[in-house]
């Protein structure tokens, strides 16, 4: 039906596609909710990468590494939607240019 | 053969939904756009022998981990507010360049060292089931960094617990109190 067999360099660019577009998220947008979900979208576009060595590699350790970011991620979310809440009770603004206390 | 009308289909999927994510102007059309996103992943993985983390990709971040954002974005009240302005007035332009001229480098090094290689079988890894060869590797080879995860979830548990827990009315006022009582003091 299709002459083509997908092959690990697809999976490896579309990774690299997904973490380029997570980059110009956390650049672009002022919104700290919105910029924490680009950087779930870099964390998962590594997943992919990991998931596709392990089946180049022919052994688990990739996914059991996939495993691991996802479990730091969920950590990460956690904490960070922590911050974000708190922040937005002290300047009532989810917006990171807001959050420049420390700015000298 | 079915790889390929997968990976075809959920691939597209998921670059249109991670650019409609950047690319929304309301925080929960990013986050609903994201969920599809993970959920195009969790097909990728399955496409690729990950059976487990398939599952989990779908019940932990498509599940839990977005509710947590969704109930967050609705909790905070930001999803009318978007915040257009640029602080650094090209700031948009340039780090359109920088993610362009990063994917192309990225793109250009994966092409040239992968280009040749080939998928191998992940049945010999996956002859016990796909599940029991991830615990076997968790419960040996990885045992140590699996303890120390556990030391985080609950760091990250208790931290996040006293970073958006509020003042109580009482917890102010005994406040006040002490400060009033050093003041005495002094």
């Amino acid at each position: 039906m299709i002459g083509y067999a997908v092959s690990p360099a697809n999976f490896l660019v579309l990774g690299a596609l997904l973490f380029s577009i997570g980059v110009v998220g956390v650049l672009t947008r002022k919104n700290a909710l919105v910029m924490f979900m680009s950087i779930e979208l870099m964390l998962n576009a590594v997943n992919l990468t990991f998931v596709t060595f392990s089946k180049m590699r022919q052994n688990l350790d990739g996914q059991v590494l996939a495993f691991f970011v996802i479990v730091v991620a969920a950590a990460e979310a956690v904490v960070g939607l922590a911050i974000i809440v708190s922040i937005y009770r002290q300047k009532r603004s989810a917006s990171v240019d807001e959050a420049s206390s420390l700015k000298w | 053969m079915s790889e390929t009308i997968v990976f075809l289909i959920a691939g597209p999927i998921a670059l249109g939904s991670a650019l409609f994510i950047i690319m929304s102007k309301n925080a929960v059309h990013s986050a609903l756009w994201l969920i599809l996103n993970l959920m195009a992943l969790a097909v990728l993985f399955v496409d690729l022998d990950a059976q487990f983390l398939g599952v989990v990709q779908f019940i932990i971040y498509a599940g839990a981990i977005m509710v947590l954002f969704l109930f967050v974005i609705m909790l905070l009240g930001v999803t009318r507010e978007e915040l257009l302005g640029e602080a650094i007035p090209i700031q948009r332009v340039v780090s359109g360049i920088l993610g362009v001229a990063l994917a192309g480098t990225l793109v250009w090094i994966l092409l040239n060292a992968y280009d040749e290689s080939a998928f191998g079988s992940l049945a010999g890894a996956n002859s016990a089931g796909n599940v029991q060869g991830l615990g076997r590797l968790l419960f040996s080879k990885y045992i140590f960094p699996f303890e120390v995860t556990s030391i985080l979830l609950i760091v990250a548990a208790i931290g996040a617990m006293i970073l958006a827990r509020g003042r109580t009315e009482e917890e102010s006022a005994s406040e006040v109190e002490r400060h009033s009582g050093e003041d005495v003091r002094l």
